[in-house]
């Protein structure tokens, strides 16, 4: 009776760590972002006067799909300008080289992404290329400053 | 005048027997981290407690992280509607879940009933003198009977804070989505994409090991430290359910303010 007992219990024991596991394992999955496939693909780079927010494992999206992730924002030590190096997925393979990259915000307080328009020349990026026509981030201090120069020169 | 010093007599002798018990605590607590590799070997005595410990209090978790999840649900809508954002009801009943309320709330249940039983549990043993007769058969009893008790809780508690935070966002898509008519789609989308892997639900799994610690520490120190009355008995398990909710929403602001910054 005692041995039963006992199978009892431990069977039990054992639900209730299985119940525990398995809600952590829905949070993990369900609950945040965490995507199991990671890009895998080629790389490209884009350069920048100015990248705004934009972090590495920012999206990077092409008419608003996501083909690929920012990999690695850094500064040229010689031209001091932003270097963005972007991982495309290997499915798009075939996007032109006179593709231009922006930097637009998802949303109004949204996260920043990497934005890709894509060309229309008949050679296809290749890893390790860069893109040769880019847009910076839009800085709201220099807008601003715009507005209020325009709006003082007007008033002259 | 004698009253006054009276008084200060009585606040000096009860801060000298508060440090003294936080200072017994330490070396009980170093005994028992000693004596763990043993107690790991009576997997039987382990899971036996794992399921007074755990098991019996699940159900107590799942119907109050469902109401709190509700609560959220509804008390979140009511207030986001008035900004038209009622879409993101999802990352708020989810952040405030995994971040905060699923760890914390889990263990302040865990003290009021698991803990004030392992204290009551120990404590009756103290007084019925088995914890001496223990020690009299060259038997450690920290490690018999307190260790599996303390390794039982430390493993429940991640578990338990788990099964709240989501029965928290069940009850409140339940509340937001089927009752209140927030957009099944964008409920979850949203709460996807601002709830991190590692920035939230680890955190958040850290904070209830830690809690989890320091509430076992605290319950079954007090069993062991109880005077060997009714009364005494009685005392042990109130001041295990108020130390523990003080020690963990202490050590939910400081680790708060380390994860979160």
């Amino acid at each position: 009776m005692q041995e039963t007992a006992h199978t009892y219990v431990e069977i039990i024991v054992g639900v209730f760590v299985a119940i525990g596991l398995g809600a952590l394992m829905l949070l993990c999955l369900q609950v945040s972002g965490f995507n199991a496939e990671d890009i895998d693909g080629y790389r490209i780079n884009a350069r920048f006067s100015n990248v705004g927010q934009l972090q590495s494992g920012a999206p990077v999206r092409m008419s608003g799909v996501k083909v690929g992730v920012v990999r690695n924002v850094t500064i040229d030590r010689e031209i001091f300008d932003a270097v963005v190096t972007m991982e495309i997925d290997d499915r798009y393979d075939r996007i032109p080289i006179d593709t231009s990259a922006s930097i637009y915000t998802s949303g109004l307080l949204g996260e920043q992404y990497a934005a890709l328009l894509a060309g229309s020349d008949e050679e296809f990026l290749e890893d390790g290329d860069y893109l040769e026509f880019t847009s910076s981030a839009i800085v709201l201090e220099e807008i601003v400053g715009n507005l209020l120069f325009s709006k003082a020169a007007g008033d002259e | 005048m004698s009253a006054l010093i009276e008084v200060l007599r009585l606040l000096g002798q009860r801060a000298l027997l508060a440090f003294g018990r936080l200072g017994r605590g330490q070396g009980f607590l170093l005994h028992l981290c000693m004596v763990l590799p043993g107690a790991m070997r009576r997997s039987s005595d382990i899971i036996q407690m794992i399921y007074v410990v755990g098991f019996l209090s699940l159900l107590i978790i799942l119907v109050s992280g469902f109401f709190v999840g509700m609560v959220l649900g509804l008390q979140g809508y009511n207030t986001l509607i008035d900004f038209g954002a009622e879409e993101s009801l999802g990352v708020l009943v989810a952040l405030s879940l995994v971040r905060e309320l699923g760890p914390v709330v889990t263990a302040l249940l865990f003290a009021g009933r698991a803990g004030s039983a392992l204290t009551a549990e120990i404590g009756l043993m103290k007084t019925t003198e088995q914890l001496a007769a223990i020690e009299m058969m060259a038997v450690d009893p920290i490690q018999r009977v307190v260790a599996p008790r303390f390794i039982a809780g430390m493993v429940s508690m991640p578990l338990l804070a788990a099964v709240f935070s989501l029965a928290g966002i069940y009850g409140g898509s339940f509340v937001g989505v089927t009752l209140l008519g927030v957009d099944s789609g964008s409920f979850w989308s949203q709460m996807q994409s601002a709830v991190g892997l590692w920035e939230d639900i680890f955190n958040g799994i850290i904070k209830s090991v830690v809690f989890g610690f320091t509430v076992t520490w605290i319950a079954v120190y007090e069993g062991y430290e109880t005077s060997p009355t009714s009364a005494g008995i009685s005392l042990a398990t109130t001041r295990t359910v108020v130390n523990s909710s003080l020690a963990v929403l202490g050590m939910d602001f400081v680790l708060t303010a380390l994860m979160f910054n």
